[in-house]
């Protein structure tokens, strides 16, 4: 049985091929557009998965979309009614999207799918499955559990929020839920809003501004802005927000409780700023852990998976591991709404599979294959894009790939690292990522200010050798989607002195803090992916031989794209950001480009291309 | 108008007939917004629709 799901029209549109209960792939659309965030119909990203599948429309069994766009109007309306006559004007701009175009969502999908191919179109092969029963499917099924926990957070779907839902087998059912207005992914997008950054896709930085703050506010939250009840449901205080009415997501009160106006994009960053940050953060930690204390202790399950745009932040998920009430955690990579696709897709073929009696397929370490789900290109094919492009480039063996990138690794070099199958989900997971020596106490600067184009407060990643993560942090268990956080170990840690820890911002963190300082926060904590030989051996074979030359078994791990842009899909994508941007090294498939054999006249403004996030 | 029954199957479904002439005078007075603008705009708030 094959099953297409689809999310779109919203944020974050993708595609994803299931096929007989198997992740055949998944693409987000915008890396197909190149226009991030990109919400439209997933056209480009639908055609790869058939071609990746060898399908064509006439074979695809089922369509599954992420969500039920009568419910959520549903939702809409009866919002509208409560608390009418407020909220005239957030109706009067909504009313004409939904009634010229999102009530009759399911004529556009069949003739956007008839677009591709008539028999794709067919109306008996349309599903809808719930936005969070779709976050729930999406990691519940590729989870190597027989039976788990699974809990969904996010703004909001149809109705509902925060869904927790029991995994037994095939079956999967949802539990308990909270519903709109009371939101924890809402709650933190008012902070991100409040502090300055983009809502749905800012919240990564606010969790990454946490750490320079002292959470001073978290009493004033809890005590005025939401209700936590000890089993970790909860309700808000919406005197305190405008998302239900107005065109803002915070309410003058919500100013005078924190003292000030939203500060604008464009403002500085001040203390306040992070306190309220860490303050949120450490809320939204309260209610994740009261949350899953209360389940596990209810249903008796030892497994957890995590899915919905909270289940990203993962400083939260480090804690709740850490907490112990779990013996095994998995998160969803694509926790978002692109993962909704895939969901859907599980969901729908879980629940109609003709063969009734199929149990549900359980992969170690999971189904997600290392979230490697997307387009990959033949070295004959590179080779051809790449001349095209007019690139300068020497096709080498594997072992002689590994040696010249470790090597250029090992002199302080900037790489881009473009190999295999494209990630599914927000993450570069050492297919599509620039990589560096996280030892070097400038590699954090020199890649942000002149790779990345932006002046960060927020450190990069680390990749570690999954046999090697228990040495270097304080942490023992598979994270192979960089959704966990943990601290670096203390041997490998510098302590700050009492000047150093009084600097403010971006100037602390360029103090060097540990051995490998460039992943590092100043928490000393690290966003850790660990690589495994089973899902990425060419990856697992560069950081081997990064360790031999250096004694370490880790490499910076930063998504291959600039500021704004979506992470590159194609060896064009990747030559262009690499001309663009001062990468000093290119290893696309076994190809090698140095940045000093390039022509200089096929490099272009790159730093202004995109909009800034 | 597929629309409409589907709609009708919906409210049915949800057990929300209430919802009906609510749901009527909505899409009236919405079509006339649709009408006066003759664009559609969408909403600054996206984290709601």
């Amino acid at each position: 049985m094959l099953v297409l799901g689809i999310s779109a029209f919203y944020h974050d549109s993708a595609a994803a091929l299931v096929r007989d209960g198997e992740v055949v792939a998944a693409a987000q659309e915008e890396r197909f557009t190149r226009k991030k965030h990109d919400p439209g119909f997933p056209v480009h990203a639908i055609r790869y998965c058939l071609e990746a599948a060898q399908a064509s429309g006439a074979s695809v069994d089922r369509v599954a979309f992420y969500e039920k766009p009568f419910l959520k109007f549903e939702r809409l309306i009866e919002t509208y009614l409560a608390f009418a006559p407020r909220g005239f004007e957030s109706f009067r701009k909504a009313m004409p999207l939904w009634i010229g175009e999102k009530l009759f969502q399911r004529d556009l999908l069949l003739r956007e799918l008839s677009a591709i191919s008539p028999e794709l179109g067919e109306k008996a092969k349309l599903r809808f499955s719930e936005h969070h029963f779709s976050h729930a499917a999406s990691a519940y099924y590729p989870s190597p559990f027989e039976s788990s926990l699974v809990l969904t957070m996010d703004g909001v779907g149809e109705w509902t929020t925060t869904s927790a839902a029991i995994g037994d087998g095939r079956s999967l059912a949802i539990h308990k839920e909270i519903h709109f207005p009371h939101s924890l992914g809402l709650l933190y997008s008012a902070f991100t809003y409040y502090t300055g950054f983009k809502v749905n896709s800012g919240e990564y930085k606010v969790m990454g501004l946490a750490p320079y703050g002292e959470p001073k506010y978290v009493k004033d939250i809890l005590e005025h802005l939401i209700d936590v009840k000890p089993d970790g449901s909860f309700r808000l205080n919406l005197d305190y927000f405008n998302y239900c009415t107005g065109l803002t997501m915070t309410d003058p009160r919500f100013d005078a409780l924190f003292g000030g106006p939203p500060r604008r994009a464009d403002e500085a960053l001040e203390q306040r700023h992070m306190d309220l940050a860490a303050s949120i953060q450490a809320a939204t930690e309260e209610v994740v852990l009261r949350l899953t204390r209360a389940l596990a202790a209810e249903t008796g399950l030892r497994n957890l998976c995590l899915a919905g745009g909270v289940a990203l932040n993962c400083v939260a998920n480090g804690k709740a591991l850490r907490d112990g009430r779990f013996d095994n955690i998995f998160v969803q990579p694509a926790s978002g709404d692109a993962g909704g696709a895939l969901g859907a897709a599980l969901a729908v073929y879980h629940d109609e599979n003709p063969d009734g009696g199929a149990t549900r397929i359980i992969k170690r370490p999971d189904a997600m294959q290392g979230s490697y789900l997307g387009p990959a290109y033949a070295q004959s094919d590179i080779e051809r894009r790449l001349e095209a492009a007019g690139a300068v480039f020497s096709t080498v063996d594997d072992q002689a790939l590994i040696e010249k990138t470790a090597a250029a690794l090992a002199s302080g070099q900037a790489v881009g690292w473009h190999q295999g199958r494209m990630e599914f989900g927000p993450r570069a997971l050492g297919n599509r990522s620039i990589l560096g020596d996280p030892r070097s106490p400038i590699m954090q600067k020199a890649l942000n200010l002149k790779v990345k184009y932006r002046e960060s407060f927020r450190p990069f990643a680390p990749s570690v050798l999954r046999e090697r993560v228990a040495d270097w942090f304080e942490l023992d268990v598979d994270s192979p989607y960089m959704l966990l956080v943990a601290n670096v170990r203390d041997e490998h840690c510098r302590k700050m002195s009492t000047d150093e820890q009084a600097l403010f911002g971006i100037d602390k963190l360029n103090v060097p803090r540990s051995d490998i300082p460039a992943v590092t926060h100043v928490d000393y904590s690290a966003r850790i992916q660990t690589v495994h030989r089973e899902t990425n051996p060419r990856y697992h074979a560069l950081i081997s031989r990064f360790e031999q030359l250096t004694g370490c078994p880790v490499l910076v791990n930063t998504s291959f794209n600039v500021r704004g842009e979506p992470i590159v899909a194609t060896p064009e994508d990747a030559f262009a950001c690499f001309m663009g941007t001062e990468i000093e090294f290119l290893a696309i498939g076994n190809c090698i480009l140095h940045k000093e054999h390039q022509n200089p006249a096929l490099a272009r403004d790159y730093k202004s291309a995109f909009e800034l996030d | 108008m597929s629309i409409f029954a589907e709609l009708f199957e919906f409210l049915g479904a949800r057990k929300k007939f209430w919802l009906l002439p609510l749901l009527i005078l909505f899409l009236i007075v919405g079509g006339l917004f649709v009408l006066s603008q003759g664009s559609v705009v969408a909403p600054f708030i996206y984290t709601l629709f």
